[in-house]
């Protein structure tokens, strides 16, 4: 099954360490495209600076990382995004002081008017520009719910719709890899729903996910496959099943959940 | 009458030379995030530069005699060279970082003026220049009301190019950049250059200030570009509301307002020995207006709006 051709990304060997502690510790996996891979590990396992390292946010020590074949180990985070990954943060970085809306037609990449002299000089294209993104983060923040509030400060939603904000932000760079860091954490029981079955929706379109998350009901039912953490490597790789009778990870991890 | 109407003249060009330097500011710390604290600068640089280019020849560098606007758009690119060095040295520095080296930047600036005696004039500054226009408009009444005319033009050339740009996708950018720098990589924006354009396009507008205040004076010296103007223009920054270019220019008059009514109340009122310390306790005053704003009311008289027409109400956490 594994090969360049269907891995969104392909992780060889990454390392990388703070002081003596190596976070991530020489991991090698490979995500297949179209999946939904469940992150799983404990607190400190590494999991979120595994993202950072895919992002590009901080720099490996060792290894590689592809992007739909493509090598993006020395990439910026921002030309990452460009080349079609997408994340969202454990702790949630919303523009604060600015409109939902304005956070999300923030996203796209490419707009003539981010030049300073690009609203001067070709006024007519900058404004088409400017109602083709808004009726597409409308459509967006539609789809994540959102748009009643379209017009508020992001600094005044809630922890579960800040949740969404990100999302939708992401969504308007249509990235074809999204990495999501505990998109439940702190999210209401109903909204949680919500939001993964957007992410469902989008997946069956095609969108690679990989999602940290700790709520491992969650994650049981509906990531595939499943890829264990600890002290920085990986631990186990395989389907919900296998991880459930898996006994290292039940004795490590899984320990009461399904009491 | 005349007297109150030269007065009124006078202090209305001097507060719109004021405005545009802190709609440059504006640009630097409301829209971007970007703590300049040596506003004078960019000021002097555009002051110094257009009477360098425009005034009569001087025994120190400059003189050229150039028809005054190319004298003022020299001292314009002047800021604006002035603040890409200093942009490309010190715009990876975070806030704190970044004040206290803009802030050495404007100490150096003026003690280069100062020192510099060949190169500009040194104490004694420039002279010298030739104003605008005189042929027509005299030297009295006349030539104020003109240049009055002329400083309103800029100011409000100034203001609808930046409140065109804040509405534009470059405005939400800066925006996005100064609210969080690592979210705004993460979709794609690059910073450091972005951070660098507001840079230079705030500190030119600085230098526009500067070279309009160096022509209406017909004179420039280091005590135009002292510490206390940075803190005044930052003051009529908080008290207008950072984020508003409306909130900008009537800071910017407010501001200028209270100073010189304090300075004229203590000339007039205050005990003879007192008067000694005018300066400094003016120097108190605006330091307890920008302690006061950022306690009671961090937002200005005119917050920065978030959304449509939604103005912003409190503090966000
Ligand atoms: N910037 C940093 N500097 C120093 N140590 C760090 C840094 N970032 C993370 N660490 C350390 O690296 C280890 C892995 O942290 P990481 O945030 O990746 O864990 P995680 O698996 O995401 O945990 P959690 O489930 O709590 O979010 C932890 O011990 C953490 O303290
Ligand atoms: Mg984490």
């Amino acid at each position: 099954m594994r090969g360049s051709v269907a891995e969104a990304l392909g992780i060889v060997g990454l390392t990388r360490r703070f002081g003596a502690l190596r976070a991530v510790d020489g991991v090698d996996l490979s995500v297949e495209r179209g999946t939904m891979t469940g992150l799983i590990g404990p607190n400190g396992a590494g999991k979120s600076t595994l993202f950072n390292l895919l992002t590009g946010t901080l720099r490996p020590d060792a290894g590689t990382v592809t992007l739909m074949g493509q090598d993006v180990t020395r990439m910026r985070p921002e030309a990452r995004f460009a080349a079609g990954l997408g994340r969202t943060f454990q702790i949630p970085r919303p523009f604060a002081r600015m409109s939902v809306l304005d956070n999300v037609m923030t996203a796209p990449t490419a707009q003539l008017g981010e030049r300073l002299w690009g609203p001067f000089l070709r006024p007519r294209a900058v404004a088409a520009q400017e109602a083709r993104l808004r009726a597409r983060a409308m459509e967006v923040l539609d789809f994540v719910t959102l748009a009643p509030l379209a017009q508020h400060p992001a600094g005044k939603l809630s922890g579960g719709q800040t949740k969404l904000l990100e999302l939708a932000r992401v969504l308007m760079g249509e990235p074809s890899v999204i990495l999501l860091d505990e998109p439940a954490a702190g999210v209401n029981p109903a909204l949680t729903e919500l939001l993964i079955g957007k992410i469902e929706e989008l997946n069956r379109g095609g969108t690679t996910f990989v999602i940290i998350e700790h709520d491992m009901d969650l994650v049981m039912r509906h990531c595939a496959p499943i890829v264990a953490l600890a002290e920085g490597r990986v631990v186990f790789q395989g389907s919900a099943a296998e991880a459930q009778s898996n006994q290292v990870l039940i004795d490590a991890y899984l320990g009461g959940v399904h009491a | 009458m005349i007297g109150v109407i030269s007065y009124l003249v006078f202090f209305a060009t001097v507060a719109s030379i004021l405005a545009i330097a802190v709609l440059g500011l504006n640009l630097h710390w409301g829209y971007t995030g970007l703590f300049n604290g040596g506003v004078v600068a960019f000021f002097g640089a555009g002051a110094y530069g257009t009477l360098m280019l425009g005034g009569a020849p001087q025994p120190h560098l400059g003189g050229f005699e150039w028809p005054w606007i190319f004298a003022l758009i020299g001292g314009v690119a002047a800021a604006a060279v002035l603040a890409w060095i200093v942009g490309l040295l010190t715009l990876r520095l975070r806030h704190d970082y970044l004040a206290i080296a803009t802030f050495g930047v404007a100490v150096a600036f003026e003690n280069t003026m100062r020192n510099a005696q060949g190169f500009a004039g040194g104490a004694q500054g420039i002279r010298g220049f030739e104003r605008p226009f005189r042929e027509f408009a005299g030297n009295g009444l006349g030539w104020n009301l003109l240049y009055l005319a002329l400083v309103l033009v800029a100011l409000v050339a100034t203001y609808l190019f930046l409140e065109r740009l804040a509405r534009a996708p470059f405005g939400r950018l800066l925006r996005a950049i100064r609210e969080d720098e690592e979210a705004a990589r993460s979709l794609g924006k690059s910073p450091a250059r972005i951070r660098l354009t507001s840079f230079v396009t705030g500190s030119a507008i600085m230098g526009l200030a500067g070279g309009l205040y160096g022509t209406f004076y017909a004179f420039v010296s280091p005590q135009d570009v002292l510490p206390i103007l940075t803190f005044q223009i930052w003051a009529m920054l908080i008290v207008g509301g950072a984020g508003n270019n409306r909130g900008a220019v009537a800071g910017a008059f407010l501001i200028w307002g209270a100073w010189t009514a304090s300075g004229w109340g203590l000339s007039r009122f205050a005990p003879v020995d007192w008067q000694l310390y005018a300066g400094s306790i003016q120097w108190v005053l605006i330091g307890s207006v920008i302690v006061g704003m950022l306690m009671w009311r961090p937002e200005g008289l005119f917050p920065e709006r978030v959304g449509e027409d939604r103005p912003q109400t409190g503090r966000t956490t």
